[in-house]
């Protein structure tokens, strides 16, 4: 493994990591329902951006430890991400190349799947909540895509 | 002609392919889940990540903390004094009436071991504080700083100063998971305080409504009105305010009214709560003059030891809630 590979697989660990934790950090009430998801934000760019190291099984394991931290029925998480996960890096190809606002619509439709999969699987689990509020992350992720997007570039343009 | 791969991973040491790993992950997830929700079997698992979790959760709580406890240490002395002054008022004022308190508990307790249930009366009490940790902007659940380390058990009660605030939902090994009274999957047995109406209050998703779904349009209950817990399940203490009816509706043609009522506990503004422990009635508290009545009471109580049970108040208490309520004024308390 070469050195920026290392540095690079650790920005990837900790950007993932600092996603989990602004998860669960307290927002104001109007905020709360906003709140992106930007741990599965961070790990679709690394999955864009180094697909070589970033794999389904590490998406999978910060799907379960949100799912710990937020004391939800463990899984629900963990399906939502490996499932982004697969479809982004069967889409990599096609999305690294879109123009930054195309690739926040794609990234948007991903957010979509996942927000899907925790909706139906509330639902099967008996804490259905229907409200049309449950969706904004999808929409205020998409919104701080570019964001992130600059915000990883500037961290990697050194390792690249 | 060259087909590029979708795998984009190194050839070597690639691992197997990403659909079967796809596969793999997504089935143990599932697993996860069915093992999880229908036969709980995965407690010991979740105790082991939850101990991974709590430096987390700790960590998050630790500036909100900090900044509590620095405004808190730099307080200026005159309001010190000011506050100082108001509680010595407050507490000679409260010393007074316990005075009076004492005697009269002493007597409650006489006529109650006369009637023979002295249970569901809190006797003990832990002070728990909140850590701030949002968990899911739906679903009314904190999460407290005490665990199974210090006695807290699944179904335990929790209190604040002003009423009922909840009930613990999972128990870590430092930490434990509280649903408040208006989460949408809570349900608590209530008594008007007036009346003595006994009917059930579920959680709406507002920190300020609960609804009483199963009140009949005939019932005796208007604004106003408290709501005490009944002690019925045995999951919370006997006598302690739940909430104020705020609005009651009735609808001549309709069978149940609509009514809401506003918790008194300050269930969004609370940092400290109480864990209690009581004994646990034994038996259903009220021998009721006929069977019938004893029996359709007990299962509509049923719902608030379970809050995981979701659809169990709606199916539980349709049926029930209309016998229990008309039987009530034969039962005062």
């Amino acid at each position: 493994m070469t050195p920026s590979n290392f540095t690079r697989r650790l920005l990837y660990w900790l950007s993932v990591a600092a996603g989990l934790v602004l998860a669960i950090v307290p927002l104001p009430d109007w905020l709360d329902p906003v709140r992106p998801d930007l741990a599965l934000l961070a790990v679709i760019y690394w999955i864009l951006t180094s697909p070589r190291i970033a794999g389904l099984g590490y998406a999978w394991l910060a799907g379960l430890f949100l799912d710990v931290l937020r004391g939800m029925t463990l899984g629900q998480h963990a399906l939502g991400f490996v499932l982004v996960a697969f479809l982004a890096h069967r889409a990599q190809l096609r999305m690294r190349m879109f123009p930054i606002p195309h690739q926040a619509a794609a990234v948007m439709l991903l957010l979509a799947v996942y927000h899907f999969v925790i909706f139906w699987t509330d639902g099967l689990t008996g804490h259905g909540y229907t409200g049309w509020n449950r969706w904004l992350p999808v929409l205020s992720g998409a919104l701080l895509w570019p964001l992130i997007v600059a915000a990883g570039d500037t961290l990697t343009r050194r390792s690249r | 002609m060259v087909e590029l791969s979708h795998d984009s991973r190194p050839i070597i040491g690639r691992g197997p392919p990403l659909g079967a790993t796809f596969l793999t992950l997504a089935l143990a997830s599932i697993g996860l889940m069915v093992a999880d929700t229908r036969y709980n079997q995965l407690a010991q698992v979740r105790e082991w990540l939850s101990a991974a979790a709590y430096p987390v959760q700790v960590a998050v709580d630790l500036p909100f903390r900090a900044w509590d406890w620095l405004t808190g240490s730099f307080a200026d002395r005159s309001r010190l004094r000011q506050e100082n002054l108001e509680l010595t008022a407050r507490l000679r004022l409260a010393n007074l009436q316990l005075q009076r308190f004492a005697a009269l508990e002493d007597e409650n307790r006489r006529l109650r071991d006369m009637r023979e249930n002295s249970a569901g009366i809190a006797d003990r009490v832990l002070v728990a504080s909140i850590l701030n940790v949002d968990l899911d902007p739906f679903r009314h659940r904190v999460l407290l700083d005490k665990g199974a380390a210090d006695g807290v058990f699944k179904g335990q009660a929790v209190l604040d100063a002003e009423g009922i605030f909840g009930q613990v939902a999972q128990v870590h090994a430092e930490t434990a998971e509280v649903i408040l009274i208006s989460d949408a999957e809570h349900a608590i047995p209530v008594q008007s305080n007036r009346s003595g109406l006994r009917t059930i209050a579920v959680g709406t998703g507002d920190s300020n409504q609960l609804s009483l779904p199963f009140v009949t349009v005939e019932s005796d209950l208007k604004a106003g009105d408290l709501l005490i817990s009944t002690g019925i399940g045995g999951v919370f203490p006997r006598g302690y305010p739940v909430a104020e009816v705020t609005r009651v509706e009735r609808t001549p043609a309709a069978t149940f009214a609509l009514v809401d009522a506003r918790p008194t506990a300050r269930l969004d503004r609370n940092r400290e709560v109480l864990l209690v422990w009581f004994n646990p009635p034994a038996a259903p508290l009220e021998p009721a003059p006929d069977p019938a009545a004893s029996t359709a009471a007990a299962p509509s109580a049923a719902p608030a030891t379970q809050p995981a049970a979701a659809p169990a108040p709606a199916s539980a208490a349709t049926g029930e809630a209309a016998p229990a309520t008309a039987t009530t004024p034969e039962a005062p308390r």
